[in-house]
């Protein structure tokens, strides 16, 4: 029936995989990339475990000859800023508080907000969420000073609420957008069902949507947790010497200018200050993918 | 005839999961085959495997007389057309079909040619300078094959092309594709799961399942002479009435009455349970049924019209058959018929196996 | 905005009046930090800017001579430079560097997953922890530099913070390490999402990978790369923490940025009123997005409207 010839060394089942040259390729440029993704944290590490003989001696990239904690324990509690020598740790307590405050709170304002946005509109509401929308691409320096001034009129200028409040208006755009964006894509018959159920705006919100909000709220945490955790500028500005953040002191800790600079140990605090957001990002995964892009989707 | 596609010992396996299980199909020059099944069946992995897109566990593809296993796509001189039409979206209609001769370098004079020819006989000159956005879905369809025509390839493959149409569309652009294939007398391979696209469209329909091939044979034969119950189950519609029972020699006995299917040509003496089907449209009623070899009396419980004609449904042996009539035949629920069949025009399986006896 | 109108129209808008009211009570810290924040304190920004304000604010209205002031002045003139080298240089080093890594990554590759996390990783520590590490790498006497000269290649030179001319690239490098990971995380979402089918056919059609990664992937990836290019730009507008881990500005004015310049102005320069001046003009770029998406969403909706005719 057939014509053709079947001879043997015909090309039969799957086709031979061979490590082409543009396989290759595709490796060399990933695993070359990756080794300039990696080498910061590799000189961070190694430098945090030498002593300061051996960083002058200017092998930066050699693993410790004399492994050694001490940077770290000075890092952590005695380092100087100034005239204050505590190291890190109030800085590392300070931002603990900052953070487990800001967090809840901005997240459950925004929540409030989204939902509010998405099933209760009133006169003004869409308007206001432009003015907020608008909000998420304003330069802070453009609210920072009259925001100082107000502050500072009802004595909230350089506190710790202060800060948070701080924290809560400008994580207010993106995270209200992420609400909102997550309520109005839940099927609309849920809240009619809660209508007619006879529930009002709270029994809705707290029976139906605060049980369905799990997913976007796991994004927000997220979100949150490392935005406030690695936040300068608001530290700097609004904090005071009481509640400055980790960044900040960390900040001051490195560039001091009295006495020599102890590379090993500006290392080791700078490990130590990217450790939360760290294991925050190691921990979560692709969650933390799909909070950046969340945050970065427009409405 | 010479054979255009040639599929040996074909078989896919992802993991242990086998996709594709030793397939043979040998196509003939100009053939439309069509490949029909439930999804999941493995139609769309084996179009994917002839069109070089995926690469194929074991066996062998021949197309033209030239064994393409190892080939790439564009090297084995076929065409392909997409459900989702996959037409690029940022190129105009004249761009859409001519970028992939572009980009093989062929003379631009050649190029203009072949889109000119295959525009014409598809008939989007109109659309040319229009892109895919500003098109309707039957348009983009047809330019979509229109991509596959200027390759100027022996073989199209088509992949569910008329699944996202309505259904008004989609008849017409059936027909459409009929025309083309008698005009072009290309070998066709076409994937879809709705049997009156295979039906109309097809030489020959292979019929699958979890990967297997159930019965490669001509519509008429298919739809006439199913190999087996799922063959026989999933072409027709309403589909065929199957009555249980009980065989001994050419005895049929269902629930105490003994029908003799004495017409029916069996492959070879059988007895044990079996399962006489039955289309409804080979079950006559009134005085027609009086001409048939086996004839029986039932009530009818439900009646549906369905404007050219009527499905009734009454019961063989306390089993529930459906019927179909002429419109102009006057029956309601309640009515107590009599009803008649051939059973030279029935099919017969073993309740065990499901093939045909 | 269209999106918003749409889902208004789809609403009939009804009565609920006790919902409403409650609805404005709960959304109260919203309207407070919406028109507090975002309008009032930017009216009083503007306002101040044409004042003479100096460690405390006052009323005396000056005019614009704030900004004739701020545009005579080399530290602000170069800030902007700076900003427009640094913001344009980031975004398409940021944009074809995250592409190729994400078109790289959507090769089936083996270990996907470990390479997503450290090309991603960067972006979870802050920019002062980034500034502070490159920095330290940057450094003339220990860093990179020292360590390939104790290779034996003693002519090597890699210290850009020390010169003028070059320390504004070794901030955009650590700017990039920091960021270039989220760009291929959306990127490769994106690529991801473009229909299986148009690969299918690119390859029947016999379209070179990468051309079909050039020419028809990417263009239909406007959504992604919007999302990227909004947030790499966001970044740019507000660089501040880096440039003051890595260099404080310096060498010289060589890494000042806008947004260094209004702190310094509010704080050890104790100018208020110039300060606020450079404040809004660091307004005008989100002004001009603003503009240029609303001229994009017209000519989107009138496009629409010939379409559908």
């Amino acid at each position: 029936m057939t014509t053709m010839t079947m001879g043997a060394g015909d090309p039969r089942g799957p086709k031979p995989k061979r490590m082409t040259a543009s396989r290759i390729g595709v490796y060399a440029f990933l695993i070359i990339s990756a080794l300039f993704f990696l080498t910061p944290l590799w000189v961070m590490l190694v430098t945090s475990f030498k002593t300061m003989d051996e960083v002058r001696q200017g092998f930066l990239f050699n693993w410790p000859a004399n492994f050694t904690f001490d940077p770290w324990i000075k890092a952590w509690d005695t380092a100087c800023t100034g005239r204050y020598c505590d190291g890190l740790k109030p800085g590392f307590w300070n931002s603990v508080k900052i953070t487990l405050l800001s967090v809840p709170v901005s997240i459950v304002v925004a929540m409030i907000n989204g939902y509010a946005l998405s099933f209760w509109r009133y006169k003004g509401s869409e308007l206001l969420f432009s003015v907020l929308v608008f909000g998420a691409f304003v330069p802070y320096q453009v609210v920072i000073y009259p925001l100082i001034i107000g502050m500072s009129k009802v004595g909230l200028f350089a506190t710790l609420p202060g800060i948070v409040i701080v924290h809560t208006i400008f994580g207010m755009p993106i995270l209200t957008l992420l609400y909102r964006n997550y309520f109005a894509a839940l099927p609309s018959e849920l809240f009619k069902a809660g209508r007619v159920d006879g529930a009002g705006f709270w029994g809705i919100f707290f029976r139906i949507m605060l049980p369905m909000s799990v997913p976007v709220s796991i994004v927000a945490v997220i979100l949150q947790t490392t935005g406030i955790w690695n936040d300068f500028l608001f530290g700097l500005v609004f904090a005071g010497r009481e509640n400055m953040p980790m960044t900040v002191q960390l900040n001051n800790i490195v560039q001091t200018t009295t006495g020599i600079r102890e590379y090993n140990v500006n290392m080791a605090a700078t490990i130590l200050t990217a450790a939360v957001p760290l294991v925050v990002y190691f921990v979560s995964g692709k969650w933390f993918v799909r909070g950046i892009a969340a945050g970065a989707v427009k409405g | 005839m010479a054979t255009s596609v040639s599929i040996r010992d074909l078989s896919l396996n992802f993991g242990a999961v086998k996709v594709l299980e030793k397939l043979n199909i040998e196509v003939e020059q100009g053939e439309f085959i069509v490949l029909l099944g439930p999804s999941g069946c493995g139609k769309s992995t084996l179009l994917n495997c002839i069109a070089g897109l995926l690469d194929v566990s074991d066996g062998q593809i021949f197309i033209s007389g030239k064994n393409v296993t190892w080939d790439e796509p564009k090297d084995r001189g076929i065409g392909m057309v997409f459900q989702s039409y996959a037409l690029y979206p940022q190129m105009t209609v004249e761009r859409n079909l001519s970028f992939g001769l572009r980009v093989a370098r062929m003379p631009s004079a050649e190029v203009d040619a072949r889109v000119k020819r295959a525009s014409e006989i598809l008939q989007i000159e109109p659309l040319l300078k229009r892109r895919p956005v500003e098109l309707a879905g039957g348009q983009r369809q047809r330019v979509a094959i229109g991509r596959a025509l200027v390759r100027d390839v022996d073989v199209f493959l088509f992949d569910e092309p008329l699944s996202n149409l309505d259904a008004k569309l989609r008849s017409d652009l059936r027909v459409e594709i009929k025309r083309l294939h008698q005009r072009l007398k290309n070998t066709m391979i076409y994937v879809t799961h709705d049997q009156v696209e295979a039906m109309t469209l097809a030489d020959r329909i292979a019929i699958m399942r979890d990967g297997v091939i159930q019965q490669l044979a001509d519509p008429h034969t298919i739809y006439n002479k199913p190999d087996n119950l799922f063959v026989a189950g999933f072409i027709g519609s309403p589909s065929m009435n199957f009555v249980k029972g009980t065989l001994k020699g050419s005895d049929f006995t269902v629930a105490g009455s003994t029908l003799s299917l004495a017409g029916y040509g069996f492959k070879a003496p059988a007895s044990g349970e079996a399962i006489l089907g039955i289309r409804p449209e080979h079950i006559a009623i009134h005085d027609d049924a009086r001409k048939m070899p086996i004839a029986l009396e039932t009530e009818i419980e439900i009646v549906e019209p369905m404007g050219a004609d009527t499905v009734a449904w009454g019961k063989i042996g306390g089993q529930q058959v459906s019927l179909r009539t002429s419109a102009d035949v006057t029956i309601k629920p309640g009515d107590r018929v009599l009803m008649g069949f051939d059973p030279a025009r029935g099919s017969v399986f073993d309740a065990a196996s499901g093939q045909r006896l | 905005m269209t999106e918003v109108a749409l889902a208004a129209q789809a609403q009939p808008r009804r009565r609920r009046r006790r919902g409403s009211l409650q609805a404005i009570l709960a959304t109260t810290p919203m309207i407070i930090a919406a028109v507090g924040v975002f309008v009032i304190c930017i009216l009083f920004s503007i306002f101040w800017s044409m004042t003479n304000s100096k460690l405390f604010p006052n009323f005396n209205f000056i005019g614009l001579t704030q900004y004739q002031r701020l545009w005579g002045t080399d530290r602000w003139i170069v800030s902007v430079q700076n900003v427009l080298v640094f913001g344009s240089i980031s975004l398409i080093v940021g944009l074809v560097f995250g592409y190729l890594l994400a078109v790289f990554m959507d090769q089936r590759i083996r270990q996907e997953d470990l390479f997503r996390s450290i090309f991603l990783y960067p972006f979870a520590m802050s920019l002062v922890v980034t500034g502070l590490v490159w920095q330290w790498m940057y450094d003339p006497n220990l860093g990179i530099q020292s360590a390939v000269r104790s290779l034996g290649w003693t002519g090597f030179t890699f210290a850009p913070l020390i010169h003028e001319s070059t320390a504004l690239y070794g901030v955009i490098v650590g700017g990039v390490w920091n960021g270039v990971g989220v760009t291929m995380a959306i990127l490769l979402a994106g690529l991801r999402g473009v229909d299986g089918e148009i690969w299918k056919a690119a390859k029947v059609d016999g379209i070179p990978t990468w051309r079909t990664y050039l020419f028809i992937a990417l263009p239909m990836m406007r959504g992604a790369i919007a999302t990227a290019f909004v947030l790499q730009l966001t970044g740019v507008v507000r660089v501040f923490d880096i440039v003051v881990a890595m260099t404080g500005g310096g060498p010289g004015f060589s890494t000042q940025v806008p947004a260094l310049y209004v702190i310094q102005h509010l704080t050890d320069r104790v100018n208020v009123g110039q300060g606020m001046a450079a404040a809004t003009m660091m307004l005008a770029p989100v002004m001009l997005l603003i503009v240029l998406r609303g001229l994009f969403v017209m000519r989107a909706e009138s496009r629409a409207k010939r379409g559908a005719k």
